[in-house]
């Protein structure tokens, strides 16, 4: 079955621009299940096939649409995302990068009291191989398989899931997460459901300097988890104070180092990779193969 | 985004937060001339980008103008050292010129943003005026935090919880009130990410007023804000890091000696990670961003070969919906622009296209060292340069 992204879904498009298209043909050339457009005030006609509409409400009605991927530039992206959680969809991918967090503030907060999933901001999306992808992802190095991963970065997202292709084994649902203050799918969150999900074995998480998403995730894991989880996290060298790229990957107040994530889910039981380069083959190895 | 104390005072005039009187100068005679124009003693403070400035010199009393235009000639241009800028310390350029205040208490106000609750956090403390680090890892219990919901903002009633923790009492529980009112409008107001009064005093004569302000904005928001860009220093940055940003690059210079270029900062840090793990130093942090277009490969490259420590550049690239082969094109056509490179270049191209792209690094008649493999990749960069094993 996959989690969140799985053949039930079905999926438009926010924000019909250069880039949403660009994306939209190839999500549909990987026969996801995109069932239209939203572009405010030139809705009506159709894009790449695809009806097109003006509001995410009128798109829900006509189409039955359950999901959303959105490429909205970052000034009205919130606003996207809020239409979305009102139109009560099942899941939206927020990829648009260089949204304020204190804009993000108010969708979190409206998310929580919503049946919404959000994942993102400043995220690749989500891809479950064979189904679909709602994102920017590259296809070609996934292939069907029981290793769930969740990342908040994205080419080092398709680095890791090249490697558990490379070893011979494939992925339940991939998804990057962001790397954001701010974001609407948690580490934890995504090994919750992991960890429910029958078709996953095993979990790879990675993780990044900042804030303390792996941390409360390692939580979760010493008290619940029944799949064993390897881990990498990224920024070991990066020094303090330092915004190294993604907006939340910072070490504030002597606060989210990499050496203090690795403790956290070394002590929840996790392996933990130093190298970058060894999340394959540990995967392969945890799982006895 | 960081500002200066001067222009961070500047906001709280704005939202109506009292600041001493006073002004900025950035030479002796103006900062004399300030001062004739304000009653009783004076301090003059250094305007640079980092806290611990009293401890280093860089904040000092004056009794009279004469004296305070003295005090500023020896702060300006000294090379201020404190525990946050590092043992290089940075050239301050400019004083603030201030009305010395009696002080009777100090607190600490601020409010960021928690990641942990996706809301704002006011955080405050009957012990002000020293690290607020230290205070919450020694002393937790004289910590009070409320949590802001973002659909009303903060209540007048949570400023007055905290003024009461805090044992104010009269007038300067209604002044203080006021203040973390406004510095919450100004948090929301300017798309702030940090706003802190450290410390917020009350005067001998009962006066609640900000004697230090320190503000970030969000440079994501700056499309609110047309007038922030001005207010940025670039004298207070890497003049690599601000060439960088120029051309939409994110770089941050370390120590090292491998230079880095990834794209993708997620796999930035991992590529510096396995450098180091390889026994080498990553000589920065560099983001050439998800399609790696020959222009900024070739940008990259110039901000690397500024760095004279580097001696050995690693160019780790993951093809996704950008193929190898484009990759690869941009890599070859940006060098070429550039003239020569007197430094090995390892390449390791992975993903969509990869063998394409390999190829055509091949064929380009340029040095390369290609690599397949991410971790013989890093191993290979850091042999070259001279380090690990």
């Amino acid at each position: 079955m996959a989690i969140m992204l799985t053949s039930d879904s079905k999926a438009i498009v926010q924000g019909m621009g250069k880039e949403g298209q660009f994306h939209a043909e190839r999500m549909l050339q990987y026969n996801t299940k995109l069932v239209g457009g939203v572009r405010p005030g030139k809705g009506g006609g159709e894009v790449l096939g695809l009806p097109t509409f003006n509001t995410v409400q009128e798109a829900v009605d006509a189409t039955g649409a359950n999901a959303s991927v959105v490429f909205v530039p970052a000034p009205f992206a919130a606003d996207a995302a809020l239409e979305a959680i009102d139109a009560k969809l099942d899941l939206t991918v927020l990829i648009t990068e260089g949204i304020p967090p204190l804009d993000m503030v108010k969708v979190k907060h409206l998310l929580k009291r919503s049946k919404t999933r959000i994942i993102g901001p400043n995220c690749p999306g989500i891809i479950t191989p064979g189904v679909g992808k709602l994102g920017i992802l590259p296809v070609e190095i996934y292939q069907p398989g029981r290793v769930g991963i969740i990342s908040r970065s994205g080419t080092l997202t398709y680095e890791v899931a090249a490697q558990v292709t490379n070893v011979g084994l494939g992925q339940s649902t991939c998804m990057g997460i962001g790397g954001d203050p701010v974001i609407g799918t948690t580490h934890r969150d995504a090994v919750e459901l992991f960890n429910n999900d029958p078709d996953t074995d095993v979990v790879v998480l990675i993780g990044e300097i900042g804030g303390t998403d792996e941390e409360i995730a390692a939580e979760y894991i010493k008290s619940q988890m029944k799949k064993p989880v390897v881990a990498f996290i990224a920024g070991s060298t990066a020094p303090k104070g330092k915004r190294m790229g993604h907006a939340g990957a910072i070490i504030a107040g002597g606060k989210g180092t990499a050496a203090e994530k690795k403790e956290a889910l070394r002590a929840a039981g996790v392996t933990v990779c130093d190298s970058p380069a060894d999340v394959g083959k540990t995967v392969k190895e945890v799982l006895g193969q | 985004m960081k500002i200066h104390e001067y222009q961070a005072k500047e906001l709280f005039r704005k939202y109506s937060i009292p600041v001493p009187e006073g002004a900025v100068a950035a030479t002796p005679e103006e900062a004399e001339g300030i001062a004739q124009g304000i009653d009783g003693r004076l301090i003059v403070k250094a305007q640079i980008h980092a806290g611990g400035r009293g401890k280093g010199g860089g904040i000092k009393l004056a009794d009279d103008a004469a004296q305070a235009g003295r005090v500023a000639g020896e702060i300006i241009g000294m090379n201020l050292v404190t525990h946050q800028t590092g043992p290089e310390g940075k050239l301050v350029k400019k004083v603030l010129v201030e009305k010395a205040s009696d002080i009777d208490r100090e607190i600490y106000m601020g409010l960021v943003l928690d990641r942990e609750t996706s809301q704002i956090a006011l955080i405050s403390s009957s012990e002000g005026g020293v690290e607020i680090e230290k205070v919450a890892a020694e002393s937790p219990e004289k910590i009070y935090k409320i949590w802001v919901d973002p659909t009303v903002g903060l209540m007048p009633y949570q400023a007055r919880q905290i003024c009461f923790k805090l044992g104010l009492e009269d007038q300067a529980f209604k002044d203080g009130t006021k203040c973390i009112m406004n510095l919450y409008k100004l948090f929301i107001g300017e798309d702030a990410t940090l706003a802190e009064i450290n410390p917020l005093i009350v005067t001998k004569d009962g006066q609640v007023m900000a004697l230090d302000a320190k503000v970030n904005l969000d440079d994501d928001a700056m499309f609110r804000h047309k007038e922030h860009p001005e207010l940025r220093d670039l004298d207070e940055e890497d003049p690599l890091e601000v060439k960088a940003h120029e051309h939409n690059l994110n770089y941050i210079k370390l120590d090292g000696q491998v230079g880095c270029m990834v794209n993708g900062a997620g796999l930035a840090m991992a590529t510096m990670d396995l450098i180091k793990l390889c026994g080498g130093e990553p000589a920065n942090f560099l983001d050439v961003g998800g399609t790696a277009s020959a222009e900024a490969v070739e940008n990259a490259f110039s901000i690397l070969m500024s760095d004279k420590d580097v001696k050995c550049v690693l160019i780790n690239i993951f093809g996704g919906i950008v193929r190898c082969d484009r990759v690869a094109t941009g890599v070859c056509e940006g060098i070429k622009n550039l003239g020569e490179i007197n430094v090995p270049v390892v390449v390791r191209l992975e993903g969509t296209n990869a063998a394409e792209g390999m190829q055509i690094l091949k064929d380009s008649g340029l040095d390369f060292h290609i690599v397949t493999g991410f971790h013989e990749a890093a191993n290979k960069a850091v042999e070259l340069s001279g380090g690990g094993a």
